[in-house]
């Protein structure tokens, strides 16, 4: 499974896997998204510890939950990620949007 | 320049193939000992020129990518990533940051970026109705360790 969410009260965290591109970003999305829906949670989580390889399929993957979750007052943060996805994010000026840790 | 080694690969547009291009790139680079940073620039340029291919060139229909890598002996790589799509009518518009003809799916209008940002020196030509060529050149610094 690329993609492995807890569900905490007001809290879920997204830990992906494996490498980001447009190839597998369309099932990550659906499933954060399903999970987002269900919740609501004030606080949506990236975490990036298991993603080897990011392309900027990843972008609008960020980009598209920061819309959804911030429409309804929610944050969201980006964690643990490695050099290579900080340059492609910081590329897009995603760090002027989420937290990048 | 002398070459080193060069490999020309066609492959069908399924995107699982972007994986697959990533890897056969990295795979030739590796000759020319690059760093794992030089690897994963070069290897994001790739992904972003294939998923162009796939996406826009083929509007996600079947057709055939070629990839073409060459190294010389001053340490250069060479990619060359061709389709025979429907070509990009506007070259300049495509490669502004952020713009996207397909803004419903999530893509975020920045490969050409990416692709500029990653690589020393880019080059596209595009012909509507016959496809787009996208060549792009970066040096390895052998010895450095980042």
């Amino acid at each position: 499974m690329p993609v492995i969410i807890d569900t905490e009260e007001n809290r879920i965290v997204a830990r992906l896997k494996g490498e980001i591109d447009h190839h597998n970003a369309k099932e990550l999305r659906s499933d954060i998204d399903v999970a987002i829906d269900r919740n609501r949670p004030e606080i949506v989580v990236l975490d990036f510890s298991g993603v080897t390889f990011m392309d900027s399929s990843g972008i609008g993957l960020v980009m598209g939950r920061y819309k959804t979750v911030s429409a309804y007052g929610g944050q969201v943060f980006v964690e643990n990620t490695s050099a290579q996805i900080k340059k492609v994010m910081r590329l897009a000026g995603l760090d002027r949007l989420a937290e990048i840790k | 320049m002398n070459v080193k080694n060069e490999v020309k690969i066609i492959f069908p547009s399924n995107s699982c193939n972007e994986a697959f291009a990533r890897v056969a790139v990295t795979s030739v680079i590796s000759a020319l000992d690059p760093t794992v940073s030089e690897i994963a620039e070069i290897k994001t340029a790739v992904s972003e020129a294939v998923t162009n291919c796939i996406v826009h060139g083929y509007r996600n229909t079947a057709g055939k990518i070629e990839l073409y890598v060459r190294l010389t002996e001053d340490n250069t790589v060479y990619i060359r990533i061709k389709d025979t799509g429907t070509g990009i009518p506007d070259i300049k518009k495509a490669m502004e940051p952020l713009y996207t003809s397909v803004p419903e799916e999530e893509r975020a209008g920045l490969g050409f970026a990416v692709m500029e940002n990653f690589m020393d020196r880019i080059k596209v030509t595009s012909k509507e109705g016959k496809g787009t060529t996208v060549k792009m050149y970066r040096k390895i610094c052998s010895g450095k360790n980042t």
